[in-house]
């Protein structure tokens, strides 16, 4: 087993992006990723794509063939292969990419994710996420995405005194992080007024609580890391990368505050890292749902067990506080084109450990930290990036 | 005859609308309809309730309320003008629903508001051969009324089921008596939304001729009088037909009361006089006697007289009550009415 | 859902009927042939649950999943059945009256329907324990 390094990154804006097809998205940050990395297109053994529903958005499978092709890679023939795991499909991308060139198996592989979900009217969106849920014990019972989180809000504030206005604060925080960051589907400042005052989903999840429809892609170029030198100045290091499975349904998980599968994936990332959770300096982890981001950084062991509702309020996890959560604007600000979230996450990592990341560049940053879930906490895949190997 | 009714039980959903509140949409005079009619609101169900349901949850409480095994049911019958389908039973999800299925046989019957009791009969003659050991007869109705008609007052929601059998029986079915010809007062064609009706031709012609020439051949064929009975129900399209229906027949108003549901719920048309029955069962005592004449446009009657037999007492708390079920309704408006039998078309 | 995807259910959707580990005496809704916790060691068998139990969290979903649109604003529930486990389902009352801890039991309900042509979802809701 070797160390791997990332090398390059590239990333589409995210957004509703009507003249881009799903193609052309991945091929986009594909480019952009390989440009970064300096690599020549024929050094590529393997390409990994991370997608959650290219069959119910865009009615097309077999998108390994379809990224090769399209990417001029077919005629090379090097292996591309499509992994699902509804929205931590591309944190498994991510991760069969590292374990590829980790394992010695391939030297230089792309990992990407992608998503196209504005093709189809919003009722099939909404139906093709409900995907990630258990189709025949919750969604028969008209079990919503937000319907599911709104559950494990609601039970967060009766079990820790939560308010609607610290989970607006989460929404608030990441709206003010997505004014900084060029590629963010939205780039515009809100107050706790705006979220608390806007329409009811599913409560006491309002509009502004959910993250948006989006579409983009994301990509980073893996190569192991006694080589990453050759490609560039400054190779940031994987120094974890881990995945853990949970109950699919909310109904059997054993604490439904508690994503179980995060603390696993967590505890595992840690101990390969040879860290704790007070030495991760920023983190990009998965607000689908303000009340997601409050649950992630408990369980990832940032703030203790009923205590995420204070962190967005405080300023605990603003970007010049004590552990900056979400630089990006995180789901609900850059965007979630589902399959391209958990690689845009490790993007993010690169460019704030590089100090790339402009307006909302965290000072000191050395270890972060990525964390991404596929439905209402089936998987949990966690990465930890660093500056030294 | 051996047979007799082993249980009971009744389903009522909870929302009701008053004859004010659609008077006033379509500018009647409230008073006079409810004069006329002698009905002050009707129940309407819920937007995820139906006439399988309905059925569903008045089996339910049949079982229940006398611990009867589902797997000794050898035949089950829901009676409507209102099923979910046009084609498929609702006979056989009420069966899957209450856990008598396999082994047994099921049918759906329409007959207006008399399929219920055409049902009663049915089990009756496969009790009394022996074939089957239980039966289940089930009227139940998610009545339409047409916008601004009449029957929009009196259209109502409802389900009752009676559990048919030899053994452990709440009240004996002395006899039976029919009278059916081919009058055709009430009608609704397939793929039609709102039935028809011949406005007074409904009355004389249809109600009443078959009421009391059913009610009469029974009271001839058993030698009995009215004043035999203790209690008396008749089909209930509104209280002013039944309350008529008694006094021409001898029948007086104490005798009509307990089961004289109508005022409070609607026409809950194949669980009508079905309803007015449990009613009168939730109050009976050992001994007391009971007349019953049903109604269905088309059109025909189906008289009975039962005899309450003690074992009432033991297994009465068993299910809720008819009263129970009426208790705390929750008011509606027009709008929410409409919406609620998917009057607005989306 | 598919005619045979939602028939194959059906008897456990309209009965709440489950599955009973014999070797670790797991209640388990929805049911589940390989116990969770004994996996090939387990010994399941058909169970049908009582029909009574607690809201342990709920929400009211004002954008309702496809087959639901019609129903808002309604009430999505976890429940927990008196036999142990948990499941979701709607529950039926006044939106001032849920609560979590509230006491409730099971009713037959429409669960929706295809389209207008097509076929009808019946299935297992909760009601107030009160009612």
């Amino acid at each position: 087993m070797r160390d791997v390094a990332i090398i390059g990154v590239g990333c589409t804006e995210f957004g509703e992006l009507w003249d881009k097809s799903f193609r052309e998205l991945f091929v986009e940050a594909g480019v952009s990723a390989i440009e970064d990395a300096n690599v020549q297109g024929g050094k590529i053994d393997a390409l990994y794509v991370g997608n959650m529903s290219g069959g119910r958005f865009i009615e097309q499978e077999h998108l390994g063939a379809l990224i090769a092709d399209y990417s001029g890679l077919a005629s090379l023939h090097i292996p591309s292969t499509r992994v699902e795991a509804a929205c931590a499909s591309g944190g498994l991308a991510l991760r069969q990419g590292i374990i590829a060139v980790a394992s010695g198996y391939h030297d230089i592989v792309i990992a990407g994710g992608a998503e196209k979900m504005t093709d189809v009217g919003v009722e099939t969106t909404t139906d093709a996420l409900a995907a990630a849920s258990d189709r025949e014990w919750e969604g028969i019972m008209g079990a919503t995405f937000p319907g599911l989180y709104a559950m494990i809000a609601r039970l967060h504030m009766h079990k820790y005194g939560t308010t609607q206005e610290q989970l607006a604060a989460v929404a608030v925080k990441n709206h003010h992080n997505g004014t900084m960051n060029p590629k963010a589907q939205f780039q515009n400042e809100i107050t706790i007024d705006t979220v608390i005052n806007s329409v009811m989903v599913a409560d006491p999840l309002r509009v502004f609580d959910c993250s948006p429809i989006s579409d983009g892609a994301s990509a980073v170029v893996i190569a192991p890391a006694d080589i990453a030198k050759k490609y560039t100045d400054t190779p940031i290091y994987v120094k974890a990368s881990t995945q853990a499975s949970g109950t699919i349904s909310l109904h059997d998980r054993p604490d439904i505050t508690t994503i179980d599968a995060t603390i696993a994936a967590a505890n595992r990332a840690y101990k390969m890292a040879k860290v704790t959770a007070k030495d991760i300096n920023f983190a990009e982890v998965h607000d689908c749902f303000t009340i997601a981001e409050i649950c992630a950084i408990e369980d990832l062991g940032f703030v203790k067990k009923g205590e995420g509702g204070k962190a967005a309020e405080s300023g605990l996890t603003a970007i010049g506080g004590k552990i900056p959560v979400n630089p990006s604007g995180g789901l609900k600000a850059c965007g979630h084109p589902v399959g391209a979230t958990g690689v845009k996450q490790a993007v993010e990592m690169v460019l704030q450990l590089r100090g790339e990341a402009g307006k909302r560049q965290i000072d000191g940053a050395n270890i972060g930290l990525t964390h991404n879930v596929g439905g209402s906490g089936g998987t949990a895949v966690v990465h930890i990036f660093g500056r030294d190997k | 005859m051996s047979v007799g009714i082993v249980s009971y039980g009744a389903y009522i959903p909870r929302y009701r609308i008053r004859v004010e509140e659609i008077a006033k949409v379509w500018g009647a005079n409230p008073n006079s309809i409810i004069d006329g009619l002698m009905v002050y609101e009707k129940s309407v169900p819920d937007l995820d309730e139906d006439t399988i349901t309905i059925a569903v949850e008045a089996a339910r409480h049949a079982i229940n309320r006398a611990g009867i095994d589902p797997q000794e049911i050898g035949a089950l019958y829901t009676g409507s003008e209102s099923h979910p389908y046009a084609v498929k039973p609702s006979s056989t999800v009420v069966a899957e629903a209450v856990g008598a299925t396999p082994n047994l046989t099921v049918a759906d019957f329409e007959f207006a508001c008399k399929a219920g009791t055409a049902a009663i009969q049915t089990c009756m003659g496969l009790v009394e051969a022996g074939m089957i050991k239980l039966g289940v007869a089930i009227g139940a109705d998610v009545a339409q009324g047409a916008p601004g008609d009449a029957l929009e007052y009196t259209a109502a929601a409802g389900g009752v089921a009676y559990v048919i059998g030899k053994n452990n029986l709440v009240a004996n079915i002395e006899s039976t008596y029919s009278f059916t010809t081919d009058t055709p007062d009430f009608w609704r064609r397939e793929g039609m939304p709102y039935p028809e009706h011949g406005g007074r031709f409904t009355g004389e012609p249809g109600y009443f001729k078959h009421v009391t020439s059913a009610a009469q051949g029974l009271l001839k064929k058993m030698g009995t009088k009215p004043s035999d009975y203790n209690y008396a129900i008749f089909h209930q399209p509104n209280g002013k037909f039944p309350t008529r229906a008694a006094k021409m027949l001898g029948f007086n108003s104490e005798q009509i009361k307990p089961g004289l549901v109508v005022t409070r719920l609607g026409n809950t048309y194949s669980g009508s006089c079905m309803m007015g029955l449990a009613a009168t069962l939730d109050i009976a005592k050992a001994g007391d006697r009971i007349f019953m004449t049903s109604f269905g446009s088309g059109a025909g009657s189906d008289s009975f007289s039962f005899t309450v037999t003690d074992r009432i007492e033991e297994i009465r708390n068993g299910a809720p009550s008819v009263e129970k079920l009426m208790a705390n309704p929750i008011y509606i408006d027009y709008a929410t009415y409409a919406r609620h039998k998917n009057k607005i078309k989306l | 859902m598919s005619v045979p995807r939602f028939w194959r259910r059906l008897k456990n959707i309209y009965n709440l009927i489950g599955t009973h580990c014999n070797k670790c005496g797991s209640y388990l809704y929805p049911p589940r042939n390989m116990c969770p916790k004994c996996r090939r060691n387990g010994m399941t068998t058909p169970f049908k649950f009582k029909g009574f139990g607690e809201v342990v969290t709920y929400t009211i979903v004002h954008t309702g999943a496809k087959d639901y649109t019609k129903l808002t604003p309604y009430i999505l529930a976890i429940i927990k059945l008196e036999e142990g486990p948990r499941l979701t389902s709607q529950v039926i009352c006044d939106h001032s009256q849920i609560r979590i801890g509230m006491k409730v039991k099971a009713a037959f309900r429409k669960l929706g329907e295809e389209s207008e042509k097509g076929m009808i979802y019946y299935g297992t809701k909760f009601v107030p324990m009160e009612d």
